[in-house]
């Protein structure tokens, strides 16, 4: 072993930058070990308790103290220490791409905000969006599977911050114009909508879009709202918002019959704004039927609904079995009441692949159409009834996996019905969809409930 | 009612989904993105209910917003300095110590040899052995924590009736704190050194040091902690591993007034100070006490009023929570050795200088040091991330506390156990290392991260509250 000890007088490098140096090069296989510091009685006592023969020092010189196994080894050891020395002042600048938000609370606390929206697993949508309502934000909950006494509370505190939830579960929302979740590209106007069902709202704003009304805002405040145990918390709110929304001239309310509870609490609102209710469910209206009493509402004409009938088909024969495999729960709910959908298995039956049932672990059938695909291919005989959503958030481009499917199932004798929901803004392109599916031999509709009864009346015979 | 978000254009913050986040950028809507993560799978479902409640707590964000207000409005005063014996009550044979309570039996390296040292300095022992044993023998021996005395003890932070400690009021809510007089670096006493250059360092400490300063703080009153530790941030100090700036503006104010009152010892005195860049560190650790107590107490408060180790284990105490602990093992700190000394000399992370961080100095102001940012393994951007990441975890903006880099923003302050439980996000600690032998002293310095399950285990406490 060999030590090279070295006084400078005058060279100055901060303590971090000379403890750096010295682990690299005691870090060296040649170096023992290695002491470069400025020449404080400290440093100076630890370098000689290592042994070197340290001379006098003061705090002002660099102390350089080196052990290697030959004067080579030394000699290289040396040269890295002036190579460190060197390149000290060369690190990196202050300024790195910034870090993002990790909390809803994070984000709001730097960055202006109008809304939340939040879907991230069910057991952890309660934190962010509690984040979103303390800091003053309105918050759509996409996400599903939140307790019950979550959203409840989420909704009392929100009341008392004067801002919305809307949500759990709610697929849909469009807030002064952007459209959160999956959201259609719909024409401003003068009908805000209330929605305790994601696709209900769908039908019923693409409709009114395709009669050239638009809408102010669609609030959505998730399918339990109306349930007894929530009370209708945040329709209430949103009824009373748009109410005061000098846009908005018609409020459409969308839901499944309220509780009791619920219905009363909406019911003793004193709007002044006039609201179409659609209570979905046996003997009311469908949301066609909705579509057009709004429309009616404004003075305005009804149209007829776009459709596209499939080509020259053969006349069938004597009741065939209906199946119906849907993406949207409301539209499934809708299109199995009109086609009187009976138990699995019977002649008429109808699944929603939406349900949480099929999307735990999954995406949502709107985007990933796998499971469809697989049920559509098992039908080898009578009439399917297929909703194709579309939209922000929804499939890109639902026809170029589900024409060909179409065409092989017409191959099979399979009658295929497509309920179309969609928007002419939507970036899919609703007639380029229809014209594809329907090329492929599929009756495609813009109407659910005129799918439905198309549908039943095919497999009627 | 009113609902803003109807009214202009609408901006979202998103979190989640990334096909949800994507269509809102097709649309050119302006988002905020979220870097959300999941917690770590198999604590997720019972964290996902601890914090459901603890958040769900009527009481939370006022307790919260009431108890780190009082943290950052304290305006501690360094108001005097006395014996431990005569400001703490603290008599013979009794000790305090850094972090959360511990026996003899557990106790550390660095941490039995501080005691041994201070048996020595205290006349209770005549060797180093005798001193041991008489410690493990328990008899006529009372150790306690720092904390539980309203007292702060950097490293090991033995505190035995002869030691003069710096006094601290907090001139806001009127509490008072004490931390002892810094000793330099090296072989020191609170690193675990107990040679005869210590203890003789701590008696000239006690006879020169001490008397001398409570005679100069006579003459020029209270000194503003406050103000000094904000002009030291936009220095270049970040208050627990550089404490340059703030040592040196300490003997600015205190020069006149230690000739002054001490003509004979002012240049040994001022020597002294001016020989130890640390010697700030344990003014700003007792203002920094002085602050976190202020905010002890609210019930339902998930704000931590207190990080400490104690060389074995890392204890946090929270404001909703009383007194309690809750403890984990004490990590080993990554950082940069002293002269020969490497990871494998180091003993677990010890002191309750990570006061400093609790009140948003240390780690979490290191953006303010670009001086020793290397420490955190690299770069100045390395040292703003540190600190950008800690508004992560806590509850406010300091108000006095900035950092020039920053755009004079507020060093981040207020830890909540809640955010560290949600984004597993631990708080950044900035600290000395000391030798795991007892007797050796400080080997190097560096960073460490607390223990997570302290956080989590402090979360279930407030969820069962």
């Amino acid at each position: 072993m060999t030590d090279l000890v070295e006084v400078r007088p005058g060279v100055y490098h901060d303590s971090v930058t000379l403890m750096q140096v010295s682990q690299a090069l005691t870090a060296r296989p040649e170096v023992a070990v290695a002491v470069v510091a400025m020449g404080t009685d400290l440093n100076a006592g630890l370098a000689r308790d290592l042994g070197f023969e340290v001379p006098p020092t003061t705090p002002g010189d660099l102390l350089v103290a080196i052990r290697a196994a030959s004067a080579a080894d030394l000699g290289e050891a040396a040269a890295e220490l002036e190579r460190q020395l060197a390149t000290t002042g060369t690190a990196g600048g202050a300024t790195r791409e910034e870090a993002p938000p990790r909390t809803v609370r994070s984000a709001a606390r730097s960055w202006e905000a109008t809304v939340a929206l939040v879907s991230v697993p069910g057991e952890h949508a309660f934190a962010e969006a509690l984040d979103a309502v303390e800091a003053g934000l309105s918050v759509m909950i996409f996400s599903d599977n939140v307790p019950v006494e979550q959203e409840i509370l989420l909704k009392d505190r929100a009341r008392a911050r004067g801002v919305l939830v809307m949500g759990p579960d709610c697929g849909t929302a469009v807030v002064g114009g952007a459209g959160l979740g999956f959201a259609n590209v719909l024409r401003p106007g003068p009908v805000g909508v209330v929605a305790a069902s994601g696709t209900g709202a769908q039908q019923v704003t693409c409709l009114l879009d395709i009669a050239g009304v638009g809408v102010s805002h669609v609030l959505g405040v998730g399918g339990r709202d109306l349930s007894a145990e929530v009370g209708g918390r945040s329709a209430v709110q949103a009824l009373r918002a748009l109410d005061e929304d000098p846009a908005t001239e018609l409020i459409v309310l969308i839901s499944k019959p309220p509780a009791p509870e619920a219905a009363r609490a909406v019911r003793d609102l004193d709007l002044a704004t006039p609201v179409v209710a659609a209570l979905l469910g046996p003997g009311q209206d469908d949301l066609t039927a909705v579509a057009e009493k709004a429309l009616r509402a404004l003075g305005r004409d009804v149209p007829e609904w776009p459709s596209w009938p499939a080509g020259d088909a053969p006349a069938r024969e004597g009741r065939r079995p209906l199946r119906g495999l849907y993406s949207g729960g409301t539209l499934c709910a809708e299109a199995a009441l009109i086609a009187g959908a009976v138990e699995p298995g019977g002649e008429a039956w109808f699944v929603d692949y939406g349900d949480d049932a099929y999307t735990r672990g999954r995406a949502h059938p709107m985007i990933d159409p796998s499971l469809r695909r697989e049920a559509l291919r098992g039908v080898d005989s009578g009439v399917v009834l297929l909703d194709v959503v579309l939209g922000h958030g929804a499939d890109p481009d639902p026809s170029s996996w589900l024409a060909p499917e179409v065409r092989d199932a017409t191959a099979r004798g399979v009658d295929v019905v497509v309920a179309l929901v969609g928007a002419d803004g939507d970036p899919q392109g609703p007639r380029t969809q229809a014209a594809r599916l329907n090329e492929a031999g599929a009756a495609v509709f813009t109407s659910n409930a005129a799918a439905a009864r198309h549908a039943r009346r095919l497999a009627d015979g | 009612m009113t609902l803003s978000m109807l009214y202009g254009e609408p901006r979202v913050i998103t979190v989640g989904a990334e096909v949800l986040a994507e269509a809102l950028d097709r649309q050119a809507v302006p988002q905020r993105r979220v870097d959300w993560r999941p917690p770590a799978p198999g604590v997720s479902a019972a964290l996902a209910g601890m914090l459901a409640k603890v958040l769900a707590d009527p009481r939370r964000e006022r307790a919260n917003a009431t108890a780190v207000g009082r943290m950052l409005s304290a305006r501690p005063m360094l108001s005097g300095v006395r014996p431990a014996r005569e400001a703490l009550g603290l008599e013979a044979g009794s000790f305090f110590h850094a972090g959360p309570p511990i026996t003899w039996e557990r106790a550390s390296g660095p941490m039995r040899g501080a005691l041994v040292g201070a048996m020595l300095f205290e006349g209770l022992a005549a060797t180093p052995e005798e001193a041991a044993e008489r410690l493990a023998s328990g008899a006529g021996i009372t150790l306690d924590s720092c904390h539980h005395h309203r007292t702060v003890g950097p490293m090991a932070g033995v505190v035995s009736p002869s030691m003069w400690m710096l006094e601290v009021t907090d001139a806001e809510h009127g509490g008072t704190a004490y931390c002892s007089l810094n000793e330099g670096l090296g072989k020191v006493l609170r690193y675990g050194a107990y040679g005869p250059e210590v203890i003789e360092r701590l008696r000239w400490m006690g006879e020169v040091l001490g008397p001398v300063l409570a005679a100069a703080l006579e003459r020029c009153g209270p000194l503003d902690l406050r103000t000094l530790i904000a002009q030291a941030l936009q220095m270049g100090d970040e208050l627990h591993n550089r404490n340059r700036a703030a040592t040196s503006l300490l003997v600015r104010e205190i020069a006149p007034a230690v000739v002054e009152a001490a003509p004979g010892r002012a240049a040994e005195v001022l020597r002294f100070i001016n020989g130890n860049d640390h010697f700030f560190l344990n003014a700003g650790m007792a203002a920094a006490k002085a602050a976190a107590d202020a905010a002890r107490g609210v019930p339902g408060s998930s704000l931590v009023v207190a990080m400490a180790r104690n060389g074995t284990d890392f204890g946090i105490q929270v404001s909703g929570l009383g007194d309690r602990w809750f403890t984990g093992p004490a990590g080993v700190p990554d950082g940069l050795y002293l002269g020969g000394y490497g990871p494998d000399d180091a003993n677990p992370d010890i002191g309750d200088s990570t006061i400093t961080e609790t009140t948003g100095l240390g780690g979490f102001a290191m953006a303010a040091a670009p001086a020793i940012v290397r420490f955190v393994g690299g770069e100045v951007a390395d040292a703003v991330a540190a600190t950008t990441s800690m508004y992560e975890i806590t509850l406010a903006e300091h108000p006095a506390y900035q950092i020039p880099g920053l755009g004079f923003r507020g060093t981040p302050a207020g830890i909540d156990v809640a955010l560290v439980a949600r984004t597993g996000v631990l708080p950044v600690v900035n600290t000395g290392i000391a030798g795991r032998v007892a007797g050796t002293g400080q080997v190097g310095a560096g960073l460490v991260s607390p223990p997570a399950g302290v956080f989590t285990a402090a979360l279930d406490a407030l969820a069962a509250a």
